[in-house]
């Protein structure tokens, strides 16, 4: 592998790692304040790129009317998903939460194959597809696009969860939900926001990969999967370290293709993610048996 | 005297399921149906390991069609390519899944909740990658086919009549042995560990040996059916063994009711017949169907839907018998 | 007295009743009966995108025929039903199309890997089937066979294609890059198989799943090892984030694609990254451009023109095209066949006259079918075809 290889699959591995890392904060802040694990959450990644590509191209709309009204409309969504079923479900076993969540996501893809059929569809760049030259790699603008949106969106959650009321709320949820109720917070609206805000930064992610990775009604499943890895790498609890995850299993299955070892070939790539979801329950289920018996 | 009626119904009802079971597959009845009918029965097959697991360790295995696909793919390797006996083939098959289970299962129950559905959910797809990837042995995506017919000396289960009889055969003995199983001290004991852990082990339960031994077990149920299932349609391929596979088998066990035996043939009748014969009719819209179906089962009837339907009859029973005794 | 009222109500509701489906039946009976033909297709699912043009060719079809009086008087029924690209599913289906719905002839599967599936259980019911898929396992060897034929090329003719021109241009080293997928596999094993037939050198291998979102990494290695040429084995989708990043990559190595390509999706995915590709692909694509005197031009202008008429331009799709092949062969069939055949006769009958097709002009080519030859296609059915300023390319 040469420097300026190195430096390539380093970038495309940042670009794939940031996707990854936008899914998993949804998985992250849904998982921290309601422990539920949302099967959906590829569903709304899904629903941004979708709707950016009615909007800004079948529609007409200028760009970012369309992709603010995207991500508002995946965020309502997300809102009805949690009113009408989650919440209507009341003290259902993990067992049968997951299976809701498994149900929605169906439901979601089912009637976005129906609306949108099943051709791949490609919403316009944000500013061209001229690739750029960068410390003997190349990069693509929207994969700039997308490696700032992520450290944008990182930014601007943790300042949100650290310095405003709701932010603060959501976190003391997330810490201790019983703590939480005794001083006055109330853990069904919580919940709301919390669904709120991971569908709509679903579908944020969803927006500004779609012109770049093509979009259908079924790459939820797909995008779902690596962005629950990225997100149990953060233990379900920190959006950063979920970040950090989601860019290191992208960096990783990037180099892996690289280094050309033995019997691995790219074809094994995805199981990558894989086997690093495996090695990090069994390596912290000391840790993590501990933390489902408290709750 | 409640005792007395409601098994008295329940002989009656099992009674009248083997007689419409044995009736099905003639042409004269529902013949046409009898296709349909093996795949439920396989599907039953593997639903049952899973109402165990769930239902009694409460933990939940989202990669369950794993363990079918180990069975399909060692029943259909050893038959076919190393042309070993096709019942030998199946043994085996049951063996090394069963084995796999075992090595496997005590790493993965130390895990609870979540994160124990995840790690299965993360197994089950590793094993679709292999099945996809290690093609020199699966045939790859495409599968292979060519795969013999199971047979005894010279009757050989060359049609859907004959093969109907041998999976409802071997579905209707996994029932009785689970039955069995639950009812015994072993099944009493399962009850004690999911009311509470702590409590099972303070008598002398070793609870976490109980979760891989009916980890193991479900993992046997559905490599039988998964070997059934290759000697059936003599062809294997990676597709029926992906996580949406593993999400059915979930569907079915939970709408038959998670510690519900005889449920696991009700929920895989009706999501079998929802699938392949009800939703037809709605053309691209099933997938949305089905995902709807899947949510208001889980929001109404969470505990399964078989199991509140028994509930309706045994109350409904209750208030019968309560006006007989005071009129 | 209430009581004997209310019965007889009853009773008559209930003689009306059978009346009226008495004399539904025997009205029904006056008209001809249909004939029923299977098709099961990719809807939904990794092969939907071949599948819907599969469904909508059937159904243009069908409209057409019955339009037009049906065949010999019979209104013709295709009963379709959605695969989920699931062998298992696909086995249930035809199970049912043969035993509940007993149709005479069964067109489809989409894919290789279902359409392999299903073989035994064809064979066993001894009703036809006209596959849409490429594998030539399918028809191979033709003595298990009886009951089976397939219409589309098969993924040999497609490299061959490609190889040939290859070796015309003097390129001997060339990395491939393919999906995981049956298409691609199948597409891989015969890229490497039959390479050193043409004195090329396969530099560099490599492999990505459906789904995958990114290519780079796999371009970054294939980059590496400087070959002349990239040849790219998938459907659409991934076949144009591949252009798209070797175009990011900026490299300029000329890029040969899968006949999956074949539609102006890849060209909407790929946008300017598309001018360049090469591929080949039935004529269709590029009919307006083929030679009068080419016997498939009448057939493939009225295919274009009464598709894109009904679901839009630009819709044309070579998939459609095999559907529209093998329904075809079996309305052939059944424009031949006498009155009052029984289930089986008939399925037996449309199986002995679609062996005997000869010279029919189709979409994807022209055929002839031998008791040797289940596929039957004459050389020269496939097109180079190069995409310039989005648009298709006669390459010759």
């Amino acid at each position: 592998m040469s420097a300026d290889q190195f430096v390539q699959y380093f970038i495309s591995g940042l670009t794939q790692g940031s996707i990854y890392a936008l899914v998993g904060l949804g998985f992250t802040i849904i998982y921290a304040v309601t422990r539920i694990i949302n099967f959906a959450q590829g569903e709304f990644v899904m629903l941004g790129g979708m709707l950016s590509f009615t909007l800004a191209s079948s529609a007409g709309l200028p760009l970012a009317p369309a992709l603010l009204l995207s991500v508002l409309i995946s965020a309502a969504i997300g809102a009805i998903m949690y009113l009408l079923a989650i919440r209507t479900a009341r003290r259902a076993s993990v067992v049968s939460l997951i299976i809701l969540t498994i149900g929605a996501a169906i439901f979601i893809r089912g009637i976005a194959g129906e609306l949108w059929g099943v051709d791949f569809v490609r919403p316009p760049f944000f500013t061209g597809s001229s690739s750029i030259s960068f410390l003997g790699a190349y990069i693509h603008p929207q994969a700039l696009w997308i490696i700032g949106t992520t450290i944008v969106v990182t930014v601007l959650l943790h300042l949100f969860l650290s310095y405003t009321m709701v932010g603060k709320a959501l976190k003391a949820c997330a810490i201790s939900p019983r703590a939480a109720s005794l001083v006055g917070i109330d853990a069904r609206a919580m919940a709301l926001i919390a669904f709120a805000i991971a569908a709509a930064l679903g579908a944020i992610g969803g927006v500004v990969m779609a012109p770049l990775t093509l979009t259908a009604y079924n790459v939820g499943v797909m995008l779902g999967l690596k962005g629950f890895v990225a997100a149990s790498i953060g233990g379900f609890k920190s959006p950063i370290l979920a970040v950090v995850g989601g860019i290191l299993l992208g960096i990783v299955e990037s180099m892996a293709v690289g280094v050309d070892w033995g019997p691995f070939t790219s074809a094994y790539k995805d199981a990558i993610a894989l086997v690093v979801l495996l090695l990090i329950l069994l390596l912290r289920s000391g840790r993590l048996a501990a933390e489902e018996r408290e709750s | 005297m409640l005792a007395k009626v409601k098994s008295k119904w329940a002989y009656f009802a099992v009674a009248a399921l083997l007689i419409f079971l044995i009736l099905i597959p003639f042409d004269w009845f529902l013949g046409q149906y009898k296709g349909l009918a093996i795949f439920i029965g396989l599907s039953t097959m593997v639903t049952v390991g899973l109402c165990l697991l769930i239902g009694y360790t409460g933990q939940v295995s989202l990669g369950q069609a794993a363990f079918y696909g180990l069975g399909a793919y060692f029943s259909a390797v050893l038959s076919k390519t190393h042309d070993v006996n096709p019942w030998l083939a199946m043994l085996i098959a049951a063996v090394a899944t069963g084995g796999f289970a075992y090595i496997i299962g005590y790493p993965i129950f130390r895990l609870r909740g979540n994160y124990l559905a995840m790690a299965t959910l993360g197994l089950g797809l590793i094993m679709w990658v292999l099945f996809r990837q290690l093609s020199q042995f699966t045939g790859g995506p495409d599968g292979m086919a060519g795969i013999p017919y199971l047979s005894i000396g010279s009757f050989v289960f060359d049609t859907s009549f004959k093969r109907y009889f041998l999976v409802w055969f071997f579905c209707l003995a996994i029932l009785l042995i689970s039955q069995n199983i639950v009812r015994s001290r072993t099944g009493r004991a399962l009850r004690a560990v999911h009311g509470s852990e702590s409590a099972a082990e303070s008598i002398g339960i070793n609870v976490d040996q109980f979760k891989v031994k009916v980890f193991v077990l479900s993992a046997v149920y559905a490599s039988l059916a998964g070997s059934l299932f290759v000697h059936h349609l003599r062809f294997v391929s990676p597709q029926p063994f992906d996580f949406l596979a593993s999400v059915k088998l979930v569907v079915m066990a939970v709408i038959g009711g998670l510690a519900s035996i005889w449920g696991a043939i009700f929920g895989a009748g009706t999501t079998r017949i929802l699938s392949d014969e009800l939703l037809l009719r709605f053309g691209e819209w099933d997938i949305a169907i089905y995902g709807l179906i899947l949510m208001l089962v889980m929001i109404f009837t969470p505990e399964g839907l078989f199991v509140k339907l028994k509930d309706v009859f045994t109350q409904w029973q209750l208030r019968h018998s309560q006006r007989e005794t005071e009129t | 007295m209430q009581k004997y009222i209310m019965w007889v109500i009853v009773l008559g509701v209930m003689v009306s009743l059978v009346a009226v489906a008495a004399i539904g039946c025997t009205s029904e009976e006056e008209e001809a009966e249909p004939y029923k033909v299977g098709a099961v297709l990719a809807l939904t699912g990794s092969a939907s995108n071949l599948g819907v043009p599969e469904e909508q060719t059937v159904e243009m079809m069908v409209d057409q025929i019955n339009e037009a009086g049906g065949i010999n008087g019979h209104p013709l029924e295709v009963i379709i039903y959605d695969t989920e690209t699931n062998a298992e599913k696909c086995a249930t289906m035809v199970n049912r199309l043969i035993e509940q719905d007993e149709v005479l002839a069964i067109i489809g599967p989409t894919t290789s890997g279902e359409s392999l599936a299903i073989i035994d259980t064809m064979t066993a019911a001894e009703t036809p089937l006209v596959s849409c898929a490429a594998s030539i396992l399918i028809v191979t060897p033709v003595e298990e066979r009886y009951w089976v034929f397939k219409t589309p090329q098969t993924d040999k003719e497609a490299v061959t294609e490609i190889y040939t021109y290859l070796e015309a241009e003097g390129i001997t080293e060339i990395a491939i890059i393919t999906d995981t997928s049956g298409f691609g596999a199948a597409g891989r094993d015969i890229l490497i198989a039959d390479a050193p037939d043409y004195g090329i050198t396969i530099l560099d291998d490599q492999n990505f799943s459906s789904g995958d979102t990114s290519m780079q990494a796999q371009l970054t290695h294939i980059k590496g090892t400087t070959p002349e040429a990239v040849v790219c084995w998938a459907t659409d989708k991934e076949s144009a984030i591949v252009a798209v990043d070797m175009q990011t990559l900026q490299m300029d190595t000329p890029l040969f694609c899968s006949h999956g390509i074949a539609n102006m999706g890849f060209i909407d995915g790929a946008g300017d990254a598309a001018d360049g590709v090469i591929f080949p692909a039935g004529k269709l694509l590029i009919v307006d451009v083929v030679p009068a005197s080419d016997p498939q031009k009448n057939v493939l202008t009225q295919y274009r023109d009464d598709y894109e008429t009904l679901y839009g331009e630009g819709t044309i799709n070579t998939f459609g095209g095999h559907a529209w092949d093998a329904l075809s062969w079996v309305v052939i069939a059944l424009e031949e066949m006498e009155e009052g055949l029984d289930t089986d006769e008939a399925r037996a009958f449309i199986r002995d006259e679609i062996e005997q097709i000869e010279g029919f002009i189709g979409i994807s080519g022209v055929f002839t079918i031998t008791t040797t030859d289940h596929l039957g296609m004459l050389p020269g059915s496939l097109a180079m075809i190069e995409i310039v300023d989005g648009k298709w390319t006669w390459l010759q």
